[in-house]
């Protein structure tokens, strides 16, 4: 199949055939990143622009490099630097960004739905680096190259998502790539945080991670906020962590084979003991690898649709 | 200018006094006649409805404050174009229209400017922070016809009890935004429902607007006092309605074209003509509200007309305003959705929603073709198919969601007082 998108919006909108093609064009370039020579002439000569509103490190510096490796240029903004702090709207420094013929835009933005407001307004290609708590796309590709990868497959995998599922946009992006190449996807956590609504995706939720614990075969933690307890969303991390944290002890009752996942910063002592952060079962580290891959295979993909061929 | 008028040949529906028949209507020096008069403009109305003039109680006219978004003359002229003779304004201006001296600016700027009646609206609370009074009486005796803090429903069921004891001493209704907004936080932008949870929006659920249906049933009950309750979206916000008029509590609802024309399904591409307050809700929603107004629970139709500039609108789903533009499209989606699609009126019904009812709550002399009443007069062509297209808009907003909809049914000529104020091209 070929690949027809300028932008990379959210994974909600993509076949599964897409996210199929992703992953495989990323496990070339894992391979590539792999070589003593890192570095591929794929999108030499464009420019791309990682555009983050919102504070990120991982993130940002994981394309930057990325598009590195596919010998873009790059040039950083962030809101701290750019004239979005001064009130500019969005709409118009993304203008400006395109009246500068940058040909990628990776942006990060709390509000939900901003990349594909820039997406219908910019010839230039349009890479959902998170937008507010609707879609991290690569996050949730990533996700599930690192299952492909580990197990072999995606269809049939039982995958438990635990924690602040209703602000998470990881969670998000995870289900919709998750359900669409067949996996079994199991939301954990207090109903304040997992609402009742995800079960039309085709999910299923429970509240008692004991109860599912030995028979997944992924369990990927997501990170509790403190601003969620202020708002009344739990009591406190104490009470979370006994309730939902993988402690050592959860941990021994996972099967033998079972991957842990997060991603990242984490939270340890409260979604995530340290001891199994860094245990047998943790894969975290293969993501952020697997992440560059990813956005290697998403930058290279949308990188060659012809702008000029935006409907 | 000649304000008499030989309107000849309709079919004339006028609720008020149950008159729905063949006929001719004959207005004299801006009041209605019961004979012609001599160098009357002559109207061939043949297979038109001549109704009384239409009545929108919701209108944001904007002015004072926020002329970029629209005027008073601008907005009126965008109720003629719809075939809407008076409007209430709503006080939620710049400054909001809390006391007499606004009231008496607005009216002044409406008497000279305005191309259809204009009726104001004031302020329950100061500045409508939901606390202290505003001028209540004073603004009464500067004409205000309603109070409210639309946009801001008063959140102290103590405050809001003054209020309604207080209103009662000027034959006052209070129209209520019912919202509550421990339930919606600022930071939820729609519904709380299915399509929130997928696009990652904060949504506020159909309890914030019952919980306050329920409070002012109380609050009418035992006061006495009309309280009408503004653009209902919800299924619960109708059973509670229902049940408390069964009661003969003065409680009325109002109904948005928006909000049985469309559901929170529309908000997947993040379109920000789909924002609005109160949001779009579901199907079922959509189902009880009809049936609301097929049972009489609610009796009365409005706009929430709420321009908007584009540079407002046009930035990311959470930062833009709520609300989208409706003098020009309401008729037709009324006509559309109420008469053709769904079928849960007739057409004398769908006249009195849009006159006698409005009227009688407001305590207007209109929405009626009696004799000697004001001679507004809609011309309503209910078969007649158009293209809503946003850029032939009168309103300076051009926030509709609606653009490109194919309605059956528009209003084709307006008169106020005796005087053609607008009229289709077609």
């Amino acid at each position: 199949m070929n690949w027809t998108r300028k932008d990379l919006l959210a994974l909600g909108d993509l076949t599964a055939d897409e996210i199929t093609l992703i992953l495989d064009t990323a496990a070339g370039f894992k391979v590539v990143g792999q070589r003593r020579l890192k570095k591929v002439p794929s999108l030499r000569g464009k420019t791309l622009v990682n555009l983050f509103v919102e504070a990120s490190t991982r993130t940002r510096t994981s394309f930057e490099l990325a598009a590195v490796r596919l010998s873009a240029d790059v040039v950083n903004i962030t809101a701290s630097s750019s004239s979005l702090a001064k009130g500019e709207s969005l709409k118009d420094t993304a203008k400006n960004l395109e009246a500068l013929a940058a040909d990628l835009i990776v942006l990060r933005h709390s509000a939900a739905g901003a990349a594909q407001f820039l997406a219908e307004r910019l010839r230039a290609g349009v890479i959902n680096a998170g937008d507010g708590s609707h879609e991290h796309p690569t996050q949730g590709l990533l996700d599930v190259f690192t299952i492909r990868e580990r197990l072999g497959r995606v269809a049939g995998v039982k995958v438990g998502i635990v924690g602040d599922i209703r602000f998470s946009r990881v969670a998000r992006s995870n289900i919709q790539a998750l359900t669409k190449l067949g996996a079994e996807v199991t939301l954990i956590g207090p109903p304040t945080l997992v609402p009742r609504e995800f079960e039309r995706t085709g999910v299923r939720i429970t509240h008692r991670l004991d109860d599912v614990l030995g028979e997944l075969d992924v369990i990927n933690l997501l990170r509790i906020q403190h601003e969620r307890q202020k708002a009344g969303y739990f009591p406190g991390t104490g009470e979370y962590a006994t309730l939902f944290g993988l402690n050592a002890a959860r941990a021994e009752r996972l099967k033998p084979e079972a991957l842990v996942m997060h991603p990242g910063p984490i939270h340890r002592g409260v979604e995530l003991d340290g001891s199994v952060a860094d245990g047998p079962h943790s894969v975290i580290l293969d993501q952020v690898t697997n992440g560059l891959a990813v956005r290697m295979a998403v930058l290279y993909l949308c990188g060659a649709v012809p702008t000029e061929a935006k409907g | 200018m000649n304000s008499s008028v030989n309107i000849r040949g309709g079919r004339v529906v006028d609720p008020a006094s149950s008159r729905d028949e063949l006929g001719d209507v004959f207005i004299v020096d801006g009041k209605f006649s019961p004979a012609p008069a001599a160098g009357a403009v002559e109207v061939e109305a043949r297979g038109l409805v001549v109704c009384p003039g239409f009545i929108d109680m919701h209108v944001h006219l904007r002015e004072p404050g926020q002329g970029a978004k629209e005027t008073i003359e601008t907005g009126t002229r965008a109720a003629a174009a719809g075939g809407f003779t008076s409007v209430l304004a709503m006080p939620n201006t710049n400054p909001v229209a809390d006391h007499p001296g606004i009231i008496a600016w607005m009216a002044e700027r409406a008497a000279a400017v305005g191309a259809v009646n204009v009726y104001l609206s004031g302020a329950i609370t100061v500045g409508s922070e939901g606390g202290q009074l505003a001028s209540i009486g004073a603004m009464s005796a500067a004409g205000i016809v309603a109070v409210t803090d639309d946009g801001r429903c008063v959140q102290s069921h103590d405050v809001m009890l003054r209020a309604a004891e207080y209103c009662g001493m000027f034959g006052l209704p209070l129209l209520d935004h019912c919202q509550d907004a421990s339930l919606a936080g600022p930071e939820a932008v729609m519904h709380q429902g299915y399509w929130s949870t997928l696009l990652g929006l904060p949504g506020w659920p159909r309890m914030a607007e019952e919980i306050i249906v329920a409070r002012n049933a109380f609050l009418a009950e035992a006061t006495g006092t009309p309280i009408h309750c503004q653009h209902l979206t919800s299924a619960g916000s109708v059973r509670l309605l229902r049940e408390a008029r069964a009661r003969g509590i003065p409680l009325s609802g109002e109904v948005c074209p928006h909000h049985i024309a469309l559901t929170d399904e529309s908000l997947k591409d993040y379109d920000t003509n789909f924002k609005m307050n109160p949001p779009l809700r579901e199907e079922a929603d959509i189902d009880a509200l009809l049936q609301g107004i097929a049972d009489g629970t609610i009796d009365i139709l409005a706009t929430d007309h709420a321009p908007h500039a584009p540079y407002e609108k046009e930035v990311e789903f959470a930062a833009a305003p709520f609300g989208i533009v409706g003098l020009e499209t309401a008729v037709g989606l009324f006509c559309h959705l109420l008469l053709h699609c769904h079928g849960v009126v007739d057409l004398p019904k769908l006249v009195a929603m849009l006159t006698v009812n409005p009227a009688r709550l407001l305590g207007l002399n209109r929405g009626t073709l009696a004799l000697g009443a004001a001679a507004d007069v809609t011309l309503l062509d209910p078969d007649l198919e158009w293209v809503v297209d946003k850029a032939s808009f009168v309103s300076k907003g051009r926030n509709t969601p609606f653009h490109g909809w194919k309605l059956q049914g528009r209003a084709v000529r307006t008169i106020v007082g005796g005087r053609t104020v607008w009229k289709n091209k077609v």
